[in-house]
């Protein structure tokens, strides 16, 4: 294979340095893989094909290899998602709350279904599995944000609240 | 973040430094931090392997495994390189603790994992996270560094001589991902499928090497048994079932939360009296009592001392500490439906009746439960799932396939209730009656 | 290791320690279903078909991945086991198209056996069925996604097999999906080893799909026409208008030296027999032009014309090139054709290895050539120049599935980055050509090394590791030692002395074509006769042919330059393109009298006098013998009518000329009827025939076109064929000892010219096959693509 080192992808610094350091955790450079490319989707918005070449070509494995891996993972995506992506719950101890109704009021709120992204590109809405808020359920995750006991009123303040921060 | 709840008849082990601030170093020093790895330092791997058999502690994780066992059949003499792996994957529905421990006291977690290392005579640990606990993947890297700061991982830590290192691992969303050896297929950079065995991880684990996968709970609770001895440890619990553990308490309840209880703790008490009994003055309709892989009990069947052997006695098991309450304008046609939901969805896809059983009975449950059941179906989802059980690769067949049998022997009215085009006998009670929390 | 004695069904069967509970059953005849278990890939436990039973487990436990244990005590046919079996049938067909009826696989189909054995009558799912389209992967590779049961065989033997590891699986769940590695398609060796395996109808081959059902076809098990490696095909063939087509090739039986294993020109590159070129009518060039005449007129006229030249201008004027690609018989029936008839040693071919040189280098050493058997079991592999990847696929299959179920260690010395050394424990590269010098250095000939050392680029060794490998290659015992065409004459002789010093090392040196040693071995040179006998002495072969020319003849070189010099009245090609492949100048040969028999108009036959249409090694019977020395039946297939075996041609010819075709084919002398070559192209026809025949006391007859008759001649004259004539009609291969008659190197390592061939050409075959052509212009097509 020939590496060409001047087309390297140009990720965050930060990133380059907690990948660099990753490699020294493990015997195998693939193992790596999982969190990097949870990484590299936060900062690209999603896992392009330029990623994947990338990635594979650094951890010494094939294109398809990265894409099986992709693809089982429900966090990793290929195709971009909304500014803020939100994430409702909807597993037996949010369904108990209220997890179904707050996940239709999002749809009716944004417009939009499940795995759908706003025309603006600021939101995107996913049903999810259990995140691990039973106790304060229902709840719902927006990017890696936390929000427990959750009303329909609350939820449309939160969404307000990005709305506006994603915005200015 | 998660709030924090209080009870009077918690006993605090685990839980004793939540919102103590221990996430720093210093404060967690202050309250007996990495006093318990440096005991377990002078005391040699049989002896440390010896207090955590005799305190009774089992795998929080949910199969209740012995701990000391566990790590008794790590070989001695390894040609490659021992591995302790703390879990940290929390995905069972109902489940939300480890979350918490994490969130409030990662030392005690890597005291943990240092102390599973030195009693199999390990050098390198990893704390795998879920991909969703970003927040908390962020608090356990810092905490790593802070111990390596500090001179407590790396070389010679304590001057002792001994090398240890301890690193973060995260996932990306994979319920599978959470059974030990899906665990070590995704931390080795792959597809989270689990493997054959035998060969067991404490033989033949990550990379070909012998590996103690634990839970994050279990490990937590090392360190506290190191320093207040096996005989204090076993004797918060019941026979065989050592300590406390850290309860789930949710669903239609008026105080859920995370409580810790001594293992033993009466269901029926815990539900009434630690939960604040069934919200907006609802009936009690079932209780999953360990997380949603495991079989529902029905009112009668509550009065049941919540340690491993007790609830499966009662037909059901422990599992992971997910107590779910249900109140009785449930559908439990529709909670079968959505627990199926879940198996469908994180089936790993690996064998046939796993991948192939979850997506007949959700499909079957969704028109079920649509209102276009037929009488055979009734009798099709439990022989599905009895076809399922304990055939499949790995345990998530049956975490899938127990609980819908339950379902329909348990509540076989009520399936029959949705038949003949009649729409869930529960949405037509209207929604003033329902009354979701939410509301 | 001690064997275990368990308990089966109740009965007692003993299996060696470390055996999997499926191969114990197996071995004393209980099967246990399975899907995803196959034998030499890695153990997956998926498909769940295999449950048994065992006594004091809790569950039902896989067989496929349960060792034997002292005192076990299975079942495996209860109740529970079966009922367990069914549910796993019923929930796989839950989903599955139950398109039998226009399934390629319907009959041959593993679920479908699977729902007869343990049924699965009733549906119990009211639900719509998961659907998708079917893909094209590639121009041989069909996907079917609702058929696939995910048995992952398809996956493994890609990756572990074929170390191209194409395909993945992709999502989780019941969204799982065996997915190629080029998202929509496939870039791969495109072997087709993923369409075999696959128990179900899932993937499918572009060129046989569709064409009949399994049960329409007979299967003929014969030997591959086009590498050099000799793997046994099982031809599958149905009547057509021009006589019998070949619709499919594989090795699903797994007879034969190559277990299952085919690569794209085994599988798929038969079809260039019934390219629509192919030549069904003898030619005859009149005034000018080629024109179609009658069998007896060309005879007829060949027959004179190289009398005439025989008897004007004497044997020395006419010239014989032979083929790589037609059978033993042929070769030597060619052979004598010349030396007894046409009275010329000037006989030659297209030299690709240097066969004659260990031939001679091994004289005194009986015992050094291995199989390609061998090169699967032996403990260690030393493999110099050639890329068997590319040209020698069966080898390179062989060597890694040697290295990943066996652990041989390998070594590769090569001047290219091949593609074996994924597999190799040590390797060294080479400047281009300095393969010698590393043999000589091996050897112990230190003063090479800085040549071996001094122009090393990237993959290059220093002295020290030169020294250390040596050192570990010395160490290995019982090695095999392959190598190329780099290697010739003295280079050779070298190696041999170097083996010698081996414990147990043997020889496998590489040729191109399928019958390339044989060709050597049946004398196509001008200075040899069959057996690597020198000209000069010629006594052996006096009794049966007769008074034979001495004086070594020309080589095919040396024939162009006579042609030129308008010396060279005649030359009878067979089977060969000197004009296409070896660039001779056609204008040279332009005042020869030229026949050409092929089954094409090749650039050689086009400037031919008489063309004859050839049957190839499909369509006729014979023996082949491999690179490494293995001997096996070639069976009639196919056929196209109008064409004949060269075989047939050659005792025609000879007729015409007026010779006693007796004393060329000693017809009627042997013990044993012709093979079903001239009765269709059903096997077991021929042993049904001989047995009627010999149940009604009937001599089976033989005609002089039988190339078993001459078999019987080749088995008497020709050192290290004399095996046993049962195993070979069995279909057993045979590894012949080299005939190491003692004679001296010849001195013309310039003469070999290596067809260079990779998995996608194959000479003039390849050419006309539109397979391979397909996926030629597929992967030009891509990377022209790629290189925008
Ligand atoms: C489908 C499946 C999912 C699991 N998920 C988790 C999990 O999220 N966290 C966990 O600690 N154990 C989980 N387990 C249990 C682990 O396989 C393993 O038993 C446990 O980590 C061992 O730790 P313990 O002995 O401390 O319980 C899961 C098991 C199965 C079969
Ligand atoms: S494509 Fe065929 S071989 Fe591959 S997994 Fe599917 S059924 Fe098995
Ligand atoms: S069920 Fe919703 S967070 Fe657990």
């Amino acid at each position: 294979m020939i590496v060409d080192t001047q087309n390297f992808m140009k990720f965050s610094d930060e990133f380059e340095a907690r990948f660099t350091e990753m490699l020294t955790h493990y015997p195998t450079r693939r193992s790596a893989l999982v969190p990097t490319l949870l990484y590299a989707q936060d900062e690209v918005g999603a896992l392009t094909d330029e990623v994947i070449a990338e990635l594979a070509q650094r951890l010494d494995l094939t294109e398809l290899e990265v894409r099986n891996v992709i693809s089982y993972y429900s966090m990793l995506t290929t195709k971009p998602r909304g500014k803020y992506n939100v994430q409702v719950c909807t597993n037996i101890a949010c369904m108990l709350r209220g997890g179904e109704e707050l996940l239709d009021h999002c749809k009716k709120k944004l417009g939009i279904g499940h795995k759908g992204t706003t025309e603006d590109g600021l939101f995107s809405l996913e049903e999810v599995e259990c995140i691990g808020a039973c106790s304060w359920a229902p709840a719902a995750q927006v990017n890696y944000d936390f929000h427990e006991n959750l009303t329909n009123a609350k939820m449309d303040e939160l969404l307000d609240e990005y709305k506006k921060k994603g915005t200015q | 973040m998660a709030t924090l709840v209080s009870h009077p008849d918690e006993v605090r082990v685990i839980s004793k430094r939540f919102g103590q601030g221990a996430t720093e170093i210093e404060r967690y020093l202050q309250l007996d931090g990495y006093k318990a790895v440096q005991k377990a330092l002078g005391m040699g791997a049989d002896a440390i392997v010896n207090e955590v058999k005799n305190s009774g502690l089992r795998g929080r994780g949910g199969a209740g495994f012995s701990t000391g066992m566990k790590w008794s059949f790590v070989p001695k003499q390894s040609a490659k390189p021992k591995y302790v792996l703390c879990n940290g994957d929390e995905s069972e529905p109902g489940t939300c603790k480890d979350r918490l421990i994490f969130e409030h006291d990662p030392h005690a977690v890597i005291e943990g994992v240092m102390i599973a290392a030195l009693a199999v005579g390990s050098h390198i640990g990893y704390i795998y996270i879920r991909g969703e606990y970003r927040y908390l993947s962020v608090i356990m890297q810092k905490a790593i560094k802070d111990a390596y700061a500090k001179g407590f991982l790396g070389k010679n830590i304590f001057s002792s001589g001994y090398d240890l290192d301890i690193h973060w691992h995260g996932g990306a969303g994979a319920y599978e991902v959470g059974e030990e050896s899906a665990l070590m297929e995704s931390l080795e950079g792959k597809r989270g499928i689990p493997r054959i065995r035998p060969p067991f991880p404490a033989v033949v684990g990550l990379w070909g090497g012998p590996t103690v996968i634990n839970n994050a709970e279990t490990l937590a609770a090392v360190p506290h048994i190191i320093l207040g001895g096996a005989d204090w440890y076993a004797k918060l619990g019941t026979p065989k079932n050592g300590g406390t553990r850290l309860f789930c308490l949710s669903g239609n309840l008026n105080k859920p939360g995370v409580y810790e209880l001594p293992m033993g703790y009466n269901l029926k008490k815990m539900i009434y009296e630690v939960g604040g009994g069934i919200s907006n003055g609802r009936g009690l309709k079932a209780v999953v009592p360990g997380g949603s892989s495991t079989p529902v009990l029905l009112p009668e069947e509550i009065d049941v001392a919540m340690d491993f052997d007790s609830v499966a006695k009662a037909g059901s098991m422990l599992g992971s500490g997910g107590v779910v309450v249900l109140d009785d304008t449930t559908c439990i046609v529709k909670f079968a439906l959505r627990t199926m939901k879940f198996y469908r969805h994180e089936s790993c896809g690996w064998c046939i009746p796993c991948r192939e059983g979850t997506d007949w009975l959700e499909k079957t449950l969704t028109r079920f439960h649509a209102g276009a059941g037929l009488k055979k179906d009734i009798d099709n989802i439990y022989y599905l799932a009895e076809n399922m059980l304990g055939k499949t690769f790995c345990p998530l067949g049956d975490a899938a396939a127990m609980p819908t049998m339950a379902f329909v022997k348990k509540f076989r009215e009520e399936f029959e209730d949705h038949l003949d085009g009649k729409p869930c006998p529960f949405e037509r009670t209207g929604a003033a009656e329902r009354q979701p929390v939410l509301a | 290791m001690p064997d275990v004695t368990l308990t089966v069904d109740g009965k007692k069967i003993t299996a060696p320690a470390g055996s999997l509970l499926i191969e114990a059953c197996k071995s004393v005849g209980i099967e246990v279903p399975s899907f995803c278990y196959y034998p030499g890939l890695s153990l997956q436990g998926a498909c769940r078909m295999c449950v048994v039973k065992i006594e004091k487990m809790p569950k039902l436990q896989t067989a496929c991945t349960t060792t034997v244990t002292e005192g076990m005590i299975v079942a495996t046919d209860s109740d529970e086991v079966r009922q367990a079996r069914k549910a796993m049938v019923e929930l796989l067909l839950g989903n599955h198209p139950l398109d039998c009826p226009v399934c390629d696989a319907g009959g041959e189909c593993e679920l479908q056996d699977m729902a007869f054995s343990y049924g699965a009558p009733e549906s119990k799912y009211t639900e719509a069925k998961n659907h998708r389209e079917e893909q094209q992967w590639s121009p041989v590779v069909y996907f079917d996604r609702p058929r696939c049961i995910l048995c992952y065989r398809c996956v493994r033997v890609c990756g572990e097999g074929m170390d191209v590891w194409a395909l993945g699986v992709q999502n989780r769940g019941v969204s799982s999906i065996i997915a190629p590695n080029q998202n929509d398609h496939l870039d791969c060796e495109e072997c087709g080893m993923c369409i075999d395996i696959c128990p179900v109808g899932a993937l499918t081959s572009g060129a046989y799909r569709y064409k009949t059902r399994p049960w329409e076809m007979n299967h003929v098990g014969t030997i591959c026409t086009h590498c050099g490696d000799g793997c046994k095909t099982t031809l599958g063939v149905r009547c057509c208008d021009a006589g019998a087509e070949i619709v499919r090739g594989d090795n699903r039986d797994k007879s034969g030296i190559n277990n299952d294993f085919l690569c794209i020109k085994g599988r798929y590159a038969f079809d260039f027999a019934h390219h629509k070129d192919r030549l069904t009518e003898p030619l005859i060039r009149k005034n000018g032009k080629l024109t179609p005449a009658t069998w007896e007129e060309a005879f007829e006229l060949i027959g004179k014309r190289f009398r005439e030249v025989r008897d004007h201008d004497g044997g020395s004027a006419i010239g014989v090139v032979g083929s790589n690609r037609t059978t033993n018989e042929e070769n030597y029936l060619l052979s004598k054709f010349a030396r007894a008839v046409l009275k010329t040693n000037n006989v030659d071919h297209h030299r690709t290895a240097d066969f004659p040189a260990l031939a001679a280098a091994l004289h005194g050493k009986p015992g050094k050539t291995a199989s390609m058997r061998d090169a699967l079991n032996a403990p260690a592999i030393l493999l110099i120049g050639n890329d068997p990847t590319n040209q020698h696929p069966l080898l390179a299959w062989q060597i890694r599935t040697n290295v990943r179920l066996r652990r041989a260690k390998l070594y590769v010395i090569n001047a290219a980055p091949i593609k074996l050394r994924r597999q190799a424990s040590g390797s060294a590269l080479v400047p281009a050509g300095a393969e010698a010098k590393a043999v000589a250095f091996l050897g112990g000939d230190d003063s090479l090394l800085d040549a071996l050392v001094d122009s090393q680029v990237a993959g290059g060794l220093t002295r020290e590791a030169w020294i250390a490998l040596r050192e570990r290659i010395r160490g290995e015992q019982n090695m095999v030692i392959a190598f190329g065409s780099e290697l010739r004459g003295h280079d050779i002789e070298r190696l041999v002395s170097f083996a010698s010093t081996l414990t147990g090392a043997k020889l496998i040196c590489l040729g191109d074509y399928a019958n390339s040693r044989g060709a050597s071995e049946m004398g196509l040179y001008p200075d040899l006769l069959p057996g690597y006998e020198p000209v000069a002495r010629a006594d052996r072969f006096q009794k049966e042919w007769g008074k034979l020319p001495r004086e070594t003849g020309l080589s095919l070189p040396e024939m162009v330059e006579a042609a030129k010099a308008g010396k060279l009245k005649a030359l009878y090609v067979v089977g060969s393109n000197p004009v296409g492949r070896l660039k001779v100048d056609p204008f040279v040969l332009s005042k020869s009298f030229v026949v050409v028999q092929d089954m094409f108009l090749t650039e050689t036959a086009t400037i031919a006098d008489v063309v004859l249409p050839a049957a190839n090694a499909y369509e006729k019977t014979g023996t082949y013998t491999n690179t490494c020395g293995d001997l096996q039946l070639v069976k009639k297939a196919g056929e196209i009518s109008n064409t004949k075996p060269d075989f047939e041609m050659i005792v025609r010819i000879a007729d015409a000329m007026g010779c006693d075709v007796s004393g060329l084919v000693p017809f009627g002398s042997g013990t044993h009827s012709d093979m079903g070559q001239t009765r269709g192209a059903q096997s077991g026809e021929a042993d049904r025939h001989a047995v009627w025949l010999e149940a009604h006391n009937l001599e089976p007859k033989m005609t002089p076109f039988d190339p078993m008759a001459i078999l019987d001649e080749i088995q008497r004259v020709v050192a290290g064929y004399d095996v046993s004539r049962v195993n070979l009609l069995a279909g057993n291969d045979q590894h012949l000892e080299i005939a190491e008659s003692g004679a001296s190197l010849i001195q013309q390592p310039e003469l070999i010219d290596p067809a260079n061939d990779d998995l996608f050409s194959s000479g003039t075959l390849g050419r006309y096959s539109k397979t391979l052509n397909s996926v030629f212009e597929n992967k030009s097509a891509e990377s022209e693509v790629a290189a925008d």
